[in-house]
């Protein structure tokens, strides 16, 4: 009698998924690792892992809609003569003119404007337009310095250093030729239609003693007017934060690796930096040691779609957090009314990433003048406000309940941790315990 | 004239006095005495000024210039008139690493040797160097010229966009997509221009090579990935 080999239901593998199998075909059929927009989409410990306690016997709470919840903040309040003061610890992330439409850029200093915050320039310069529209405005210095000039760099409120971004730390960018138009060519001093490449570290510096100089210059630049930040992605918050500050920043700006970017290789997003919960514990602490926490502005980003996050980082240290996707997605970007030309693209409303092809439906991320029309900035900028206001609102809301009549009251004794990854990064205990990983006494 | 003696005098009331001239004003003409290698002298210049360094400066002197001219009669630390839109800097010693780093106008000649990465990331300025250049210069570089009288180090104009490059000595090496082009009359004589305007007078155009991109990276394809 021969032996009979039952079937079995069929098992794909856990190792080689079928997005695994599906990228090594494509790899293979094209010969290029894949190039896209946005932060990591691997499932990460973050914000969703922490909850609040609330009020209750040992303290209580406000009342909603009657007592009041400060929610302003003022950043770069160490060495500049004029910080920024802002009305909601909500700022808008650096998101460059070439990789963003004009109307994009518009929209999001209508809506930052509106709702009293700041908004950011990006890797492609300053546009009259982008100032004009935004009542606060921060220029990025970076590495490409592509219009970098020194009038802009005065006209601006508050300038912002860029040594990485938490989708890439240690990464340039590339922004293909198709979003090369003739404007974008021109502002970045490149011809038409090549592959730009964003350097990965700065021309004239390298480490903190040279940032240390560089500041010196831009400050002597504008006259000491200016907040200068500093953002670094989430690699080593720890030392990255005590080393901007030893060079002389107001602010450090920590991206985690949730934090989009305009176009890189996926296995860089995907596989290089620390969640931004990770981030912010240590970057506190590097601050608290310095005796600078709350004199040196914090500011978080990376992953960042609600009120409660907001809370939450306040509540871990930050003094103010920023935002891109989530802005993007507010004035539209991966909206369903376009599901039939995602499809086109291959795609689905909430997966389109290939923002670097510039072919978006939603008319962001693209310098096609057809698309880039379908975009209103002024509706869109009103619709920023409102999802800026929503967020703010909903963290008051959670800051009542905590007994908080400032967010920035907020504080880690107000949270504890759903698991023990989280428990561990944000510090906090674990749910129903006094206890986290690190934390003596178990 | 004013005087700055920044031995005694904070750089803040130099670079302070030099911003925001206006058309009428009598002071245009700055002396700086004993810069001591400070960083950041006579940056963001914004009017048509002359400033005379007395000394040798330390990092970014002249940065950002937007119209001025300044004279370092000494050497220069590491990004020299870096970013410059306009005007004209001048060194009469050696400058180091980054000079005219991403520049996009003006002139920036350079009368000694310049280290490493001299007119990386160049935007549109033009560099002349009477002596010779260090490696990984014009990497990057996007417009503009940069002339080397003397010898050029390794991996000269790495992954150059369309920035011009000049060099009459010997080069130890091109940098990827970098290529020897000729030299046609147009290129003679804006080098002369350029020889002319930074004080070259022991040498002549015709003893350059051009150096240029082969634009082979400018739009992405696997096969070239072996050049990184």
């Amino acid at each position: 009698m021969s032996y009979h080999n039952p079937q079995t239901p069929p098992r794909k593998s856990a190792t080689f998924d079928d997005h695994t199998l599906a990228e090594i075909r494509r790899a293979a059929a094209t010969g290029i690792y894949d190039i896209r927009g946005g932060g990591t989409k691997r499932k990460v410990p973050h914000f969703d892992d922490l909850l609040f306690l609330g009020a209750s016997i040992s303290r209580y709470p406000l009342e909603g809609y009657r007592e009041k919840c400060e929610t302003s903040v003022v950043l770069g309040t160490r060495f500049a003569k004029k910080p920024i003061e802002l009305k909601i610890p909500i700022t808008i992330a650096g998101m460059s003119f070439g990789a963003l439409s004009g109307n994009a850029k518009e929209a999001l200093g209508r809506g930052a404007t509106l709702a009293g915050t700041s908004t950011t320039t990006g890797d492609g310069g300053m546009t009259d337009e982008e100032r004009g529209h935004s009542e606060k405005l921060v220029y990025q210095y970076l590495p490409s310095r592509y219009g970098m000039n020194p009038k802009d760099l005065c006209r601006a409120d508050a300038i912002e250093i860029v040594v990485g971004q938490g989708a890439k730390p240690g990464g340039g960018g590339m922004l293909l030729g198709q979003k090369i138009s003739d404007r974008v060519a021109e502002m970045r001093t490149l011809p038409k239609g090549i592959d730009q490449r964003s350097a990965c570290r700065h021309p004239d510096w390298t480490g903190p003693d040279d940032l240390e100089i560089k500041i010196l210059e831009l400050r002597e630049i504008t006259d000491w007017e200016k907040p200068i930040y500093v953002k670094v992605g989430g690699a080593r918050p720890y030392y990255d934060t005590a080393l901007a500050v030893k060079a002389g920043a107001d602010v450090v700006v920590l991206d985690g690796m949730q934090g989009g970017t305009a176009a890189t290789q996926d296995v860089f997003i995907e596989h290089v930096g620390m969640p931004t919960l990770a981030c912010i514990r240590p970057a506190v602490q590097a601050l608290q040691d310095l005796g600078l926490h709350r004199k040196v502005q914090l500011v978080i980003s990376g992953g960042i779609r609600s009120g409660a996050d907001v809370a939450k980082a306040l509540a871990l240290g930050a003094d103010a957090v920023s935002i891109g996707t989530a802005a993007l997605v507010a004035i539209g970007d991966n909206d369903p009314k376009w599901e039939e030309e995602y499809r086109q693209l291959g795609t689905t409303a909430g997966a389109y990433d290939d923002w670097h092809e510039g072919k978006d439906p939603a008319g962001i991320t693209t310098q096609d003048p057809e698309l880039a029309a379908r975009l209103d900035p002024v509706l869109a900028g009103r619709r920023l406000a409102n999802y800026l206001k929503v967020m703010t609102l909903e963290a008051q809301t959670i800051a009542r309940a905590c007994g908080k009549n400032r967010l920035h009251n907020l504080e880690p004794e107000d949270l504890c941790a759903l698991t023990m990854e989280a428990a561990a990064m944000a510090q906090v205990p674990l749910a129903g315990t006094s206890w986290y990983p690190g934390k003596g006494g178990f | 004239m004013p005087v700055f003696d920044l031995s005694i005098t904070p750089l803040r009331e130099l670079n302070g006095a030099l911003h925001g001239l206006g058309p009428g004003t009598n002071d245009t003409a700055f002396e700086v005495i004993n810069p001591r290698g400070h960083h950041a002298v006579a940056v963001g210049i914004d009017s048509p000024v002359t400033v005379e360094v007395r000394g040798s400066v330390g990092y970014y002197c002249a940065g950002m210039n937007d119209g001025g001219t300044v004279t370092i009669h000494g050497s220069a630390g590491p990004g020299v008139a870096e970013n410059m839109m306009s005007g004209t800097v001048i060194i009469e010693g050696d400058a180091s690493q980054y000079a005219g780093a991403t520049g996009r106008g003006g002139l920036l000649v350079i009368k000694g040797n310049a280290a490493s990465r001299c007119g990386i990331s160049m935007k549109g300025i033009d560099i002349v160097v009477h002596g010779s250049i260090g490696h990984m210069s014009a990497f990057m570089g996007q417009s503009g010229h940069l002339v080397v009288c003397g010898d050029a180090g390794e991996a000269l104009g790495d992954s150059l966009y369309e920035a011009k490059l000049f060099v009459r000595g010997s080069v130890k090496s091109l940098g990827t997509d970098c290529v020897e082009k000729q030299m046609r009359p147009k290129h003679l004589k804006k080098l002369a221009e350029l020889l002319e305007k930074a004080g070259v007078t022991d040498a002549k155009p015709e003893e350059f090579r051009r150096y240029g991109s082969a634009r082979k990276l400018y739009n992405f394809h696997i096969d070239n990935a072996d050049a990184y």
